[in-house]
């Protein structure tokens, strides 16, 4: 099973005092100077719905969004282009973007991190429909990335069984390695991972 | 894009109309042959509409990042791929999916809410004519997206373009106290008889139709539509028919149009024949070359009531017969609904959730079914998330048979909730986040896109309809009741589709230069009614720059507070107390400071980006000088407001002259910007009009095209001849719009330095 279409949110440690508000302004400026990898097109500020996606910045390639959905605010990455590879390389795209845009919120602004928790989302329900089936055939790539990425620590993951969502799986870990040993230990990506 | 847009394509669907899918079969075709270039951009831009996939900001490739225009290089520009003029393929754009009188069932909010979430930004919003839309989609995307639709029985055909638009009803016929009957079964079959029907493939411009089930309410706003059909029974040789009071002609827009009756008895037989008479009316007659004049409000103003309905009379006396007039009559019952629940009484001994008492009271509609309620789920600025369509799917099996309405107030209404039900209901939808008290009150407030997502949005109507809503929701239950039940709608520019023509308060984008920078502001429109299916229409007052339009409320409300006699709606206030007392109440607000002395007037609502037009720099010499042009404009916009008191006062001569003599010195103070000596003489200023910004398209709306300039020269043939009430009304409407225009080409000359010669010829 060809995997594409990741989403990956990490979860915020301190919620309560992050300004969201502030980060229309901050991700208008992540347009301004082009800090992520992807093409950034504009932000789009949802803070007035109750557990709704939060502040966007739409990509071309992807969107980048201060999350809320139930009612836990975190990084979401949604990954909207295709993507050549293997499963291992796309997981560790999605992951690298998400971790690249962490850090730099840790460091520039109010956030932190809990990389502890990790959602991941397969935004496709026509490839990856949310069944047992779908979680036995990608249980093996899963496994093979997050031992890379939590480098021995010990985790678990389980699949959201709600059967109209799409296929999410939540991952927990036993310890919160930092954003930057994250990215040290995920697996390499060929140059043509990219579509 | 999504992997998956080759399987969906694959893909049996046995649910959904065989003619749904061909239409997305002929659709995909042509995607394929516009990106072989075999088909023409102008083309396949109105075949795209016509499948409600719509244009969004910055599809252009171009975007303003506070400090510079950015291009934004979408990989289709280096092929100069496009889906329309001037936008890239690559770009999101907007899909609208057509919501029949705003009926949908459990089963079509469960595939909205996978919609929202795999192809869109994780939000679908309701549009004030019951539609849904959702945002950022990519174009690839859009033809297994409309087949999933149609798999639940939905179409987005003809939900954009020129054609008959989704067909809105009141959200509460049959179960509405003061309807004659239920309309849903006939705004069911004009509905699927004019999908697709080859009569209405011919128009200038689009023709919106709504039905409501009596003539008082606000809900089914039939005075602003193309056609408006209104339920009334007649005793015919002693038997009791029903048919409709028909209206053609209205619309907001730009001028506002009032419909005119064309037939106060139009027979359930007749329905859908007389709707194919004027459509064909319509497109044989309508403006085709000038879009601003092709809206059937024009073709019926220009022809006459009379004359149209004799036209559509002998146009009606030649169709073809066709058995779908009638064939539904039959079976008018198959969309009755029935509750699921047994009726039952609000129980008074059980405890009350907290906040369930002020939601009652907002939120809650008597049905003429006793002991049944409809329950209106207030959506904030319409949007709603992908997990609240679920929940609310739920519930709707839970507590009905599934019956869920869109309402043109961007909400949702469930029907047929047993009152023993309501406390278990609020339960339900406070639990996430849909219990929001305030339905149909002054925090309720409608809006449209604007700079969001909208290409043509001037200001950020929603960022100021969120920020207004906050600020009332705070005070609300220490607002005075009076104030409570007016209405706020925001437009974020003056084609009205937050429909602000039509409340106690309204607001429409506009911008304003201030030295070098310009300004986001806001029209502030006073007076429109919203019952009597939108009854009457306010009038501009005054531009405010849009930070300030809270300030604005605050002081209209507390006046209105304070100074209403007993029982005095606001509307009749406004009437009373009059523009002139009004437009001082405010005056203070529209004086602007220099960007240096409070630079937070100069963003916009919601945007934290410096709001300006381009690329003027902040010259040395730029200071804060006003210029001759500057005072011309004021000049211009205070003669328009004098044609609107002399409108208050009814006299409609007077205002109809000083509207044609506003704009008059709107346009010479831009003929002055290149001929300064030009003289004062009517002919002459229409004449270098015509030939220096006109003929040349400086005075040219980017979108909007030579609509404002046609206005003035229109109103130059025709400044000796006099004015009726309508003309009056329209000419005022028109000058305000002249006179926006000329602060727009004033602002583009600036920028673009485009002035020639200033003080010679």
């Amino acid at each position: 099973m060809n995997i594409q279409h990741i989403n990956v949110k990490f979860y915020i440690q301190n919620p309560e005092s992050v300004s969201l508000e502030s980060y229309n302004k901050i991700f208008n400026t992540w347009i301004q100077t082009h800090r992520t990898e992807e093409m950034l097109v504009d932000v789009a500020d949802y803070l007035h719905v109750h557990h709704g996606p939060g502040i966007m910045l739409i990509g071309h390639e992807a969107n980048y969004s201060l999350d809320n959905t139930e009612g836990r605010l975190g990084l979401l990455y949604n990954r909207k282009l295709q993507e050549n590879g293997s499963n291992e390389e796309k997981l560790a795209q999605a992951f690298r973007a998400v971790l690249t845009a962490a850090q730099i919120l840790e460091k520039e602004n109010d956030l932190q991190i809990n990389t502890k928790e990790v959602q991941v989302i397969l935004n496709d329900r026509f490839l990856f429909p949310n069944t047992e089936e779908t979680f036995k055939t990608l249980k093996p790539d899963f496994k093979n990335f997050f031992d890379k990425l939590y480098n021995g620590d010990a985790y678990t993951f389980e699949r959201n069984t709600e059967s109209r969502q799409r296929f999410i799986l939540d991952v927990k870990a036993d310890s919160a390695p930092s954003t930057e040993s994250l990215l040290e230990h995920l697996p390499a990506i060929a140059e043509s991972v990219h579509a | 894009m999504k992997a998956s847009n080759p399987l969906w394509q694959k893909q049996v669907f046995e649910s959904a109309p065989e003619e749904f899918i061909r239409e997305i079969e002929t659709y995909e075709t042509e995607i394929q042959l516009r990106k072989q270039g075999k088909m023409d951009e102008k083309v396949f831009a109105e075949s795209r509409l016509r499948r409600g996939a719509y244009g969004q900001r910055y599809d252009n490739g171009q975007r303003w990042d506070g400090t510079e225009t950015q291009t934004l290089p979408f990989p289709s520009s280096s092929t100069e791929l496009t889906k329309g003029m001037n936008t890239v393929w690559d770009a999101p754009g907007m899909q609208r999916i057509k919501v029949p009188y705003g009926g949908m069932n459990p089963k079509q909010l469960e595939v909205m809410a996978d919609l929202a979430e795999e192809y869109s930004d994780n939000i679908a919003h309701v549009t004030t004519r019951q539609d849904f839309q959702l945002h950022f989609i990519h174009i690839d995307d859009t033809p297994a997206l409309l087949r999933r639709l149609a798999s639940v029985g939905m179409t987005t055909r003809e939900a954009c373009g020129n054609s008959v638009r989704n067909i809105t009803g009141c959200p509460f016929s049959g179960v509405c106290s003061t309807e004659s009957f239920d309309v849903t079964p006939y705004a069911d079959a004009l509905t699927f008889f004019l999908l697709g029907h080859p009569d209405i493939q011919d128009f200038g411009r689009k023709f919106k139709i709504a039905f409501s089930g009596c003539r008082d309410e606000a809900c089914g706003l039939v005075n602003m539509h193309d056609m408006g059909a209104i339920g009334v029974k007649r005793i015919i040789d002693g038997v009791e028919k029903r048919g409709f009071e028909l209206y053609v002609g209205g619309g907001l827009g730009t001028v506002p149009h009032q419909a005119k009756l064309f037939a106060d008895f139009v027979s359930e037989e007749e329905l859908l024949p007389t709707t194919q008479a004027i459509s064909r009316v319509f497109a044989r007659l309508g403006e085709k070359k000038n879009r601003n004049r092709a809206r059937v409000k024009f073709l019926v103003a220009q022809l006459g009531i009379e004359e149209f309905k004799r036209l559509v009379t002998e146009e009606r006396a030649i169709l073809t017969e066709d058995p779908r007039w009638t064939a539904y009559l039959s079976n008018l019952n198959k969309l009755d609904e029935t509750p699921l629940r047994p009726a039952g009484k609000l129980a008074e001994d059980t405890p009350r959730p907290e906040g369930f008492d002020n939601w009652y009271k907002t939120n809650i509609w008597n049905q003429k079914q006793e002991n049944y309620s409809t329950v209106t789920i207030a959506l904030p600025l319409g949007d709603i998330t992908p997990n609240q369509l679920r929940a609310l799917a739920d519930i709707a099996r839970t507590y009905t048979n599934g019956t869920i309405r869109t309402t043109v107030d961007q909400n949702i209404v469930l029907r047929w909730i047993s009152n023993a039900d309501l406390i278990e209901v609020y339960s339900a939808l406070k639990a996430v986040g849909l219990g929001n008290a305030g339905a149909g009150t002054i925090v309720d407030i409608t809006s449209c896109p604007g700079t969001d997502t909208c290409k043509l949005g001037i200001s950020a109507s929603r960022g100021l309809a969120g920020e207004l809503k906050k600020r009332l929701a705070e005070k609300s239950h220490t607002l005075d009741e009076a104030v409570q039940d007016l209405h706020i709608k925001v437009s974020g520019c003056f084609n009205s589709c937050g429909q602000h023509h039509i409340s106690d308060l309204g607001f429409f984008g506009v911008s304003r230069r201030s030295g070098n920078y310009t300004v986001p502001h806001f029209q502030v429109v006073l007076g429109g009614e919203w019952t009597h299916n939108g009854g009457s229409y306010g009038l501009a007052v005054g531009a405010v720059p849009a930070k300030r339009i809270p300030e604005v409320v605050e002081r209209l409300t507390g006046r209105y507070v304070a100074e209403r006699q007993k029982g005095e709606h606001f509307k009749e206030f406004i009437q009373r107390v009059g523009k002139v007392e009004i437009k001082k109440l405010i005056d203070d607000l529209t004086k602007l400071p220099t960007h240096d002395e409070d630079p937070s007037l100069f963003t916009d609502w919601g945007d934290s980006r410096e709001y300006t037009i381009g690329d003027i720099g902040v010259g040395e010499c730029a200071g804060e000088v006003v210029s001759h042009a500057e005072f011309g404009l004021l000049a211009a916009e205070r003669q328009a407001f004098e044609a609107q008191i002399a409108l208050d006062e009814k006299q409609y001569q007077r205002a109809g002259e000083l509207a044609y003599l506003s704009m008059k010195q709107a346009v010479k103070t831009l003929v002055q910007e290149q001929f300064y000596d030009v003289p004062d003489d009517n002919d002459r200023v229409a004449e270098e009009f015509r030939t220096r910004f006109y003929d040349t398209k400086i005075f040219w709306d980017e979108y909007a095209g030579g609509k404002f300039g046609h206005y003035y020269l229109r109103a130059h043939e025709k400044s000796n001849e006099s004015y009726s009430p309508d003309e009056a009304h329209r000419r005022v409407e028109e000058a305000l719009l002249v006179i926006e225009a000329a602060h727009t080409c004033y602002g583009k000359l600036l920028a673009t330095k485009n002035t020639v010669k200033p003080f010679g010829i």
